[in-house]
């Protein structure tokens, strides 16, 4: 890893922890940016975590450039050294792959994409080596995900799959951006997943999609009471296939206020994730289902 | 007691100062476009800077006013007139229950600011009454206004008929424009000729600007340095892993067609970014019109603090002037 520091014009300081996705990236930029959080620097006005770097948003009339990067870089020694242990939680999102929403979106840009002539998922299933759209399905909800950033529109998540790299999945994004994308669409972009909190542009291949809202700006749904946006960093996610019918009847327990996603406390190291892949993820499952 | 609305205009938002603090959520700073003028119009009514307004785009609305109220119009050169007499723009002016508010044709200028007496009273969403169309935060239920709602009015003293701004304290872009870039971020990534092809190119004005980002055309396109891709970054050279974005920097999709991203931007995303558009210089961008033809220029990061410090003196001597 090669740590890289940019201003960003007179009010942000860049902080790339690598060029490439990792989760040694991830854990780097996370910890550096509570680091920053905790410190509690004056002028500081915003400090955003991002997959494998982050931002720190400044005012130069209270603290000058050269003396806000020196303060950041005096954070990452400590960084290298800390432990990369999450306590956290895991949650069961229900996801209604090859849905008719998103198929009609697909259709009405297939001028954007790369193979007009097929969908997203029989894309992403055949430029990744499977054989059929299903066995790429299974693929992407077999092994949990970690939220590696939230942004992009309010409260998106962006998510890493917990699998070795081997088996990571990588899908291009869109040749030109679409206008639309319903809200709740399950997105693909890189080596990220994604959730579309609300409905707008986008870039990422569409699979499918969720009945369950993440974010809320009238704080209505009943789990989105506290706060609008559902998301955190280092939230892990396990996908949920669900067919039309159990799409309708989460939309309807969503409607009546009555839904509540599955969401169990988990604790992430990743030192023993990296020793034992399978293992650790088995005891994430566990977490999610043994009660 | 409220403001009717007859007619919205194009696209009139609620807006004030912004709302900071969530961009870690993805959620924008959103506020005035051109923050210098909305607070050049508070300042006009007895309004501190920080209350909510309304921002109107190339169109203006019209307004039924149920209360009197003081008013100023600043911003972009959008004629107002009150039951169908001109009034100055940058310049206070009464109007008294019952009146209406409208506009002519826009002259130079995108976007105008209407501040009352007592400020645009809409509830506060995390902290700011800005209208954040994409989020559905903030303003009249998270969107623009429309026509039948009534925009609930703040209380204030008003302020005396007739104060205005001096010609010397407004500020808009030339033409060509010029927008001052302190290099950096992801720079690297294009090539030496392409660096020098950004700032000496002309660039124009593209039909998609918005509040979430000016895009600009007519420049050469862009060639990058040759390189791996990084493992989760995508194949196309201008794709970079998914990171956070800057209020201003420029990002480049493509290696096409340049975007400076504005208040309401998406806050983070997979393309590369060559740097940004000084602090000093974004209340101008809001006032790009589509076509305006438009020229990059290099500065330092010194240069970027002394015009950061030379906009500061600005609006102290606005407050100066109007206290």
């Amino acid at each position: 890893m090669k740590t890289r520091y940019s201003f960003g014009g007179d009010e942000h300081i860049f902080v790339e922890m690598d060029e490439e996705m990792s989760l040694d990236a991830f854990f780097k930029a996370l910890t550096m940016s509570k680091a920053v959080r905790a410190a509690d620097i004056d002028g500081v006005t915003e400090v955003c975590p991002a997959n494998a770097s982050f931002q720190v948003k400044f005012d130069p009339d209270r603290i000058s450039p050269e003396e806000m990067l020196a303060r950041l870089k005096a954070f990452e020694d400590e960084a290298g050294t800390a432990t990369k242990r999450l306590d956290t939680r895991i949650i069961e999102i229900p996801v209604y792959y090859q849905d008719p929403w998103t198929h009609e979106t697909l259709m009405r840009f297939r001028e954007r994409h790369q193979d007009p002539s097929g969908t997203d998922l029989d894309y992403a299933a055949r430029i990744n080596g499977f054989d059929s759209a299903a066995e790429f399905i299974t693929a992407h909800h077999s092994a949990p995900w970690f939220v590696s950033m939230v942004g992009f529109v309010a409260g998106l998540p962006f998510l890493y799959q917990l699998v070795d790299r081997d088996r990571q999945l990588q899908v291009p994004k869109y040749l030109r951006p679409r206008t639309d994308t319903p809200k709740h669409t399950v997105g693909y972009g890189g080596c990220f997943s994604c959730i579309y909190s609300v409905r707008g542009a986008g870039g990422y291949q569409m699979f499918g999609i969720t009945p369950m809202p993440i974010y809320d700006p009238e704080q209505s749904v009943s789990y989105l009471k506290d706060f609008m946006v559902f998301f955190r960093p280092g939230d892990i996610v396990k996908w949920k296939p669900i067919d039309r019918a159990e799409f309708d009847r989460i939309t309807a327990e969503v409607a009546a206020n009555r839904y509540s996603p599955r969401i169990r406390e988990v604790s992430f190291d990743l030192d023993d994730f990296k020793a034992d892949i399978d293992g650790t993820n088995a005891r994430l499952m566990e977490a999610l289902h043994g009660d | 007691m409220a403001i009717k609305v007859l007619n919205p205009g194009l696209a009139t938002t609620v807006q004030d100062q912004g709302r900071p603090g969530y961009f870690h959520l993805g959620i924008p700073v959103s506020g005035a476009m051109d923050s210098y003028a909305l607070t050049a119009a508070n300042l006009l009514v007895g309004n501190p800077a920080t209350a909510a307004g309304l921002e109107a785009v190339f169109l203006g609305p019209q307004l039924e006013f149920q209360r009197d109220a003081t008013v100023a119009i600043t911003g972009a050169d959008l004629p107002p007139k009150l039951d169908g007499e001109p009034r100055p723009g940058w310049t206070a002016f009464k109007v008294r229950a019952g009146q209406v508010l409208s506009f002519d044709y826009l002259k130079s200028g995108a976007r105008a600011y209407i501040a009352v007496s007592g400020g645009i009273d809409t509830p506060l969403a995390l902290g700011s009454r800005s209208t954040y169309a994409l989020g559905a935060l903030g303003g009249m239920h998270g969107r623009a206004i429309a026509a039948g709602d009534l925009l609930p009015m703040g209380d204030g003293p008003g302020a005396d008929d007739g104060r205005s701004v001096a010609p010397t304290l407004r500020r808009m872009p030339g033409n060509p424009a010029e927008l001052r870039v302190l290099p950096g971020l992801y720079w690297r990534l294009i090539t030496e000729q392409a660096g020098r092809n950004f700032f000496d190119d002309e660039w124009k004005v593209a039909p998609e600007a918005d509040r979430i980002g000016y895009r600009f055309r007519g420049g050469r396109p862009f060639s990058f340095e040759p390189r791996e891709q990084p493992f989760g970054a995508g194949s196309d050279p201008s794709n970079i892993v998914d990171g956070c974005y800057q209020y201003g920097s420029i990002q480049v999709p493509g290696g096409s067609e340049p975007i400076v991203l504005h208040r309401d931007a998406v806050s983070g995303g997979g393309y590369f970014t060559l740097g940004a558009v000084i602090s000093a210089d974004m209340d101008l961008v809001g006032q790009l019109q589509p076509h305006t033809p438009t020229r990059f220029v290099k500065v330092d990061m010194q240069a970027a603090l002394a015009a950061r410090k030379e906009r500061a003196a600005q609006i102290a001597r606005l407050h100066d002037a109007l206290s």
